[in-house]
């Protein structure tokens, strides 16, 4: 019994963990700007084809992940600079639909740049599963869990050591006040396109050896990702964290536990009882509007 | 003046050739794209590929063929709406297509009522049964896959068996077929799982299974990438009884995606898929051997079933048009009918007024997955 428990815990965390990276995504440039960015799972798309395709041309591994993350990067300034910054004046509702039809764009434009197969990327390091207690783990499952942490790590140093990363977090507080203390503004924005894309490349790699990847890999991972981040908070990094991986575990102890057909209708029920009973998340900031 | 008269002339003078001459027209509509779009690309590339290789040959009835074909991405909705259009507007002669079971189904009613022949593509059994006038079928159906399964356990000596399967249609009509017939062969079905179309980790549900010391070999129904996911997972968690897939994954992309955990692997499958590891005397032979050379040498890519399915479907036409001499629809549906002994890439189809697919167990080969590749089992 305690075995079974174990198993689906593991398994829980491994998605969590990719679930959190999608989810700090969101949370980043909804702090920069209040704008729910639905093309987030079409990073994390652009991750894993753009790995998987040069791999398959021969690249070696490490520099393949590295391209593919900067090509996400990349997708995600000439997002923000051609399609979110020339509407800045918009309502936020405007830039969230700009971003909705963006993804549909960048789906399509990924048929055509690749194809609409499913493909599968080797693992970093083999397929023999690792027994713990009765349990197994890929491998694989480490790297997502152990690659998610030291990011988690390098993003609290960045948050709190650098300027950019003060800036942003300057900005996401109070945008006007930022401006006035001398941030320019519209550079942290594209920055904060740029590293959610990267956030997500990461995942759509780490994420591709377990469950294969392909064009619209990225809706359900980018719903998931929401999903997590409205969990912990929307705009909490501890908080994406937090939703991711306990969206995770609740989807599997679901699927274990009670039935696994309704295994995705867990995590969206979920969602609705968060905003219901606590529509700020677990760790998000509490709203309180001066009258 | 004159030139422009003349010009008119010869205009209006092929126009009445065209009018003398109107094709037949095969109306199709196909998941091209979507979630299905493994199963709808190579039945669309198989009609375009052999229609123009008959009207090459002079068509049929002395007229040439005319392909209507929409992509319904797999969604039923849409398949309703371009078959009615097929119907109406474009007024073809008989509809061959429906990728998937879903899509067939919410046309049947549409064929049946105008008195379409209409041959799906789509496996499961309820396409055919009950016996529906103007529907037909090529595909093997998802019972014969539990039939041919059980058989093979039972020689093996498995009497109890884990069931896991998704939650699309091909899954659920599979499992349903299996859990019936599975009495049968005094097979006794002992676990029971299901997961998600989407879902990208199945250990939870394998663990159940693992959990249950019954089990003595598991039966996978399902499609799409879920099997090859439940494959990776299966060796992963460290499962050591037999595998079995359904016919829904018999094809490369299985082997490709799955990798080293498809090894030992079974499945039911067409003959076409082991094409050049079939002997000579085998009936099947010259025609898989025909499809697959001419299917690859086009497209540069493996066969499928699914496009063999699409081949069968286009031929049974021909063939029942050539054999009512005309288009007439009612006349063609009664060829079809009466269709014996016709010898496709999915077995040799013997139609009559209660099976409107008319093929037995002999159509599936059992296969086992060694060193990535098929191998027949005896």
């Amino acid at each position: 019994m305690s075995a079974q428990f174990l198993q689906f815990l593991l398994a829980g965390l491994t998605v969590g963990a990719i679930y959190a990276l999608v989810a700090l995504g969101f949370s980043i440039i909804y702090n920069a700007s209040q704008v729910i960015n639905f093309a987030q799972g079409e990073f994390v798309m652009i991750g894993g084809m753009t790995t998987v395709s040069l791999t398959a041309i021969g690249w070696p591994l490490p520099f393949a992940i590295a391209a593919a993350v900067l090509a996400a990067a990349a997708v995600g300034l000439a997002l923000e600079k051609f399609a979110v910054e020339p509407a800045r004046g918009a309502s936020v509702v405007t830039l969230i639909i700009i971003t909705i039809g963006a993804s549909i764009l960048l789906r399509g434009v990924a048929t055509l740049v690749w194809d609409k197969n499913i493909h599968p990327l080797k693992a970093f390091s083999g397929d023999a599963p690792i027994q713990i207690g009765g349990a197994t783990l890929v491998p694989q499952s480490l790297w997502v869990m152990g690659i998610t942490l030291v990011i988690v790590l390098l993003l609290t140093w960045f948050f709190g050591r650098t300027l950019l990363g003060k800036a942003l977090l300057a900005t996401s507080h109070n945008r006007l006040a930022a401006q006035l203390v001398g941030i320019n503004v519209r550079h942290v924005l594209l920055a904060s396109f740029g590293l959610s894309a990267a956030l997500g490349a990461v995942a759509g790699i780490l994420v591709a050896p377990i469950t294969f990847t392909s064009w619209d890999v990225g809706v359900m991972l980018g719903l998931k990702g929401f999903a997590a981040a409205i969990l912990g908070g929307m705009g909490s990094g501890p908080g994406a964290v937090l939703g991711g991986l306990l969206l995770g575990i609740i989807e599997s102890m679901g699927a274990g536990y009670i039935s696994s057909a309704y295994k995705d209708a867990i995590a969206f029920v979920v969602i609705l009882a968060v905003l219901f009973f606590l529509p700020s998340g677990l760790l998000g900031k509490r709203s309180t509007d001066r009258v | 003046m004159l030139l422009k008269n003349l010009l008119a002339a010869v205009v209006a003078f092929g126009c009445g050739i065209a009018q003398a001459q109107e094709p037949v027209r095969i109306g199709a509509f196909l998941a091209v794209t979507g979630p299905a779009a493994f199963l709808g690309d190579p039945e669309q590339k198989t009609l375009e590929l052999y229609i123009e290789k008959l009207n090459a040959a002079g068509g049929v009835l002395g007229r040439k063929l005319q392909l209507v074909s929409y992509d319904s991405a797999g969604d039923a909705e849409k398949a309703r709406t371009f078959a009615k259009r097929l119907i109406e507007q474009d007024k073809v002669d008989v509809i061959v297509g429906g990728s998937t079971t879903g899509e067939t189904m919410a046309v049947v009613p549409l064929a049946e009522a105008a008195g379409m022949p209409f041959i799906s593509l789509a496996g499961a059994v309820v396409i055919i049964e009950p016996v529906k006038k103007w529907v037909f079928k090529t595909p093997h159906t998802d019972r014969m896959a539990c039939d041919k399964v059980f058989v093979d356990m039972k020689a093996r000596g498995v009497a109890k068996v884990g069931l896991i399967s998704g939650s699309g249609g091909f899954d659920k009509s599979m499992r349903g077929e299996c859990l019936k017939v599975a009495k049968n062969h005094g097979i006794e079905i002992v676990a029971d799982e299901t997961y998600g179309g989407a879902d990208t980790d199945m250990t939870a549900q394998l663990t159940k299974i693992r959990q249950n010391a019954q089990v003595q070999a598991v039966l996978n129904a399902g499609f799409g990438q879920g099997p090859a996911i439940v494959t990776k997972n299966y060796r992963q968690i460290g499962m050591s009884v037999p595998l079995y897939q359904s016919h829904g994954v018999a094809s490369k992309e299985f082997i490709r995606l799955a990798g080293e955990a498809a090894e030992g692997v079974r499945l039911p499958a067409a003959a076409l898929l082991v094409a050049d590891k079939l002997p000579d005397s085998d009936p099947q032979k010259l025609v898989v051997t025909h499809y697959s050379r001419e299917y690859q040498a086009r497209f540069k890519s493996d066969v499928s079933t699914f496009g063999g399915h699409a081949y069968d479907g286009l031929m049974l036409a021909v063939d029942a048009m050539k054999k009512a001499g005309s288009t007439d629809k009612a006349r063609v549906r009664d060829a079809l009918e009466a269709t014996k002994g016709y010898v496709g890439t999915g077995g040799i189809v013997n139609m009559s007024a209660t099976d409107h697919m008319g093929l037995d167990l002999s159509a599936f080969r059992m296969l086992e997955i060694r060193k990535s590749d098929w191998t027949l089992v005896k």
